[in-house]
């Protein structure tokens, strides 16, 4: 059997009286679309927060190509090829779309203990940056973030997490908010990428979901209650219970 | 650069200055202008952290103080000629002195700097006060050096070619280290380092999240950002002839902050406009009134206000409208 790309085991992690991860165990494979999905407030950000380094974990461990990675700082991990995009969105609002991903390609390349030569115009940061907003097709390059729409932003978020060349993508809802046009082209983009890199993608959108997922994760109040193939998922009586029943009659 | 022929001017009218001053009759105005340009660089570095960095450090003044108490006390060992605990000597050359207040003020930034960057907002804001505070009593108890009294500096330092006993050359000496510091920073600022504190200021958890580790930078920029003020304390304890541990009271702090604030947080002549604004205040207000922080209130309110980048956010809109 193939390693894993990503394989957590028993992972908790309690805020207050509340369980928001509780008892988690999931693999991705190299190179799948894994879908995590659940209704709100089921723990699905928090999960990803302790995947990322952010949040600690109570019990459990986070195991990333066979490297136990649960006590790693959130840039090491992110050295080790483990990108996340940001529900809320999480940008350099003064500074324009290029300039953000010119600074994630910076912190791919090394250190940045350079002091003297001018970033802004380097071309060794700039052309990757600007391949990479080709590459998830956000147009306006040298608007700043401020002013870009909340779907360019969501795109601008895609193309941060790409510039870390990651291994694996942990993409927060990349899709919320989004209009249908929008929604359609950035399931094309996810859609393109599948393969290149394994992707862990949460995300309301079921139909984007089926489109997409290899293999679908149900998360509910804290524990994964159920991994399958689309099929299985849809067929899972009680995911239907939990989830499916209650999303798709609005 | 298209700010290229304004800078010019500015820095040909600072070159020119004490020669208008003796020509006006008012040679003590070149004093003035001396520790205008020691507190821009103070202020210049304290901007480093705080207007591109966004670490709001309580505690600058610390630093300037180090600066100058190197100064103060490689004099005082070079007077007595005692070496400071038996082994190092005194000395009274500024290319000597002005390293090591730089070095002092560095690792004295690098160690409270790694203590105090763990924490983020408030509590960042309250432990480099704390530490500034320890500094402050620290120098009021070392009796040695003077305790509260501080300690004089006879003769300011030599360097070869000058005689900064003429305030005109110590006044050029300084401009000379206010201009490289400038520069320095400049550079800096755009920088990759440059662009990380940027970020770091903007939104700290991206950063994160694109793989920087971002205590270390900050805590490089908290040093270097010390390590200028150290130098601006070290060239103000030879203007002043004197060193006290005022230099690194709280009070102190303020003031540098004030003048970041009141000239452009961010801004590479900002804080220089502030401290000239400030220390000019000073000088016009405390000329007609002994409260004249009375009325530097409402001034700061105003800036607050209604010119949230300051003097030059001021400048750079009316220079857009005409
Ligand atoms: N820092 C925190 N402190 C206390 N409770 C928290 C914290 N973070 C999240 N929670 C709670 O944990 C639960 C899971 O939150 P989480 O954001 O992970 O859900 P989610 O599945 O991402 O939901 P959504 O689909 O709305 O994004 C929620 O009840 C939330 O209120
Ligand atoms: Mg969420």
């Amino acid at each position: 059997m193939v390693e894993p790309v990503l394989r957590v085991q028993g992972l908790r992690k309690r805020f207050g009286g509340l369980a928001a991860t509780d008892d988690v165990s999931l693999e991705v494979r190299p190179g799948e679309l894994h879908a995590l999905i659940g209704p709100n407030g089921a723990g699905k950000t928090t999960l990803i927060g302790q995947l990322t380094g952010e949040i600690t974990p109570d019990a459990g461990q986070v195991v990333f190509c066979g490297e136990d990675i649960t006590r790693l700082s959130v840039a090491a991990r992110v050295k080790r090829g483990l990108a996340r995009s940001f529900q809320i969105v999480q940008l350099l609002d003064d500074d324009t779309a290029e300039a953000n991903v010119a600074l994630a390609v910076q912190a791919r390349a090394g250190h940045s203990f350079r002091f003297w030569r001018a970033a802004g115009r380097d071309a060794a940061l700039l052309e990757p940056a600007r391949a990479l907003l080709e590459q998830v097709g956000l147009a306006r390059h040298d608007t700043r973030v401020a002013d870009l729409s909340h779907g360019e932003r969501k795109l601008l978020e895609l193309a941060m997490a790409l510039a870390a060349r990651p291994i694996l993508l942990l993409l927060d809802e990349p899709m919320a908010g989004l209009g249908a046009a929008e929604s359609l082209a950035m399931t094309e983009t996810l859609r393109a990428l599948k393969g290149s890199v394994a992707i862990l993608l949460i995300e309301h959108d079921m139909e984007a979901v089926f489109a997409l997922a290899d293999r679908i994760t149900v998360l509910v109040y804290g524990r994964a209650i159920a991994t399958g193939t689309a099929e299985e998922i849809r067929a899972n009586p009680a995911v239907q219970d939990a989830y499916l029943a209650e999303e798709s009659s609005p | 650069m298209r700010n290229a022929l304004p800078l010019a001017v500015l820095l040909a009218g600072a070159i020119a200055l004490p020669w208008a001053a003796e020509a006006l009759g008012q040679p003590a105005t070149i004093g003035l202008a001396t520790r205008i340009l020691c507190l821009g660089i103070a202020a210049a570095s304290l901007n480093l952290i705080l207007g591109h960095g966004g670490m709001v450090s309580f505690g600058h003044a610390l630093y300037y103080g180090l600066g100058a108490y190197t100064v103060g006390i490689l004099w005082e060992h070079f007077r007595l000629g005692e070496p400071i605990f038996g082994v190092i000597p005194g000395s009274n050359e500024l290319l000597v002195t002005l390293p090591i207040a730089m070095l002092v003020a560095g690792v004295a930034a690098a160690v409270i700097g790694a203590l105090s960057l763990r924490t983020s907002g408030v509590q960042f804001i309250m432990i480099t006060l704390a530490f500034a505070q320890m500094g402050f009593f620290l120098f009021v108890g070392l009796k040695a050096y003077g305790g509260d009294d501080g300690l004089l500096v006879r003769r300011r330092n030599l360097v070869p070619g000058l005689d900064l006993r003429q305030p005109d050359q110590l006044y050029w000496l300084c401009l000379g280290f206010l201009v490289a510091w400038l520069f320095l920073q400049w550079r800096i600022v755009g920088s990759r380092f440059g662009r990380v504190l940027e970020g770091i200021r903007q939104n700290e958890r991206r950063m994160a999240a694109i793989g920087i580790a971002t205590y270390r930078y900050k805590l490089a920029g908290f040093v270097i950002a010390g390590m200028g003020c150290g130098l601006a304390g070290a060239l103000t304890a030879n203007e002043l002839r004197f060193v006290s541990p005022d230099l690194m009271a709280w009070q102190k702090s303020g003031e540098i902050m004030v003048m970041v604030i009141l000239g452009g947080v961010g801004t590479l002549l900002g804080p220089v406009v502030g401290a000239a604004a400030l220390v000019g205040m000073e000088y016009v207000l405390g000329g007609i009134t002994e409260n004249w922080q009375f009325f530097l209130g409402p001034i700061l309110l105003a800036v607050v206000l209604w010119a949230p980048g300051g003097i030059m956010g001021l400048l750079g809109r009316g220079a857009r409208r005409g």
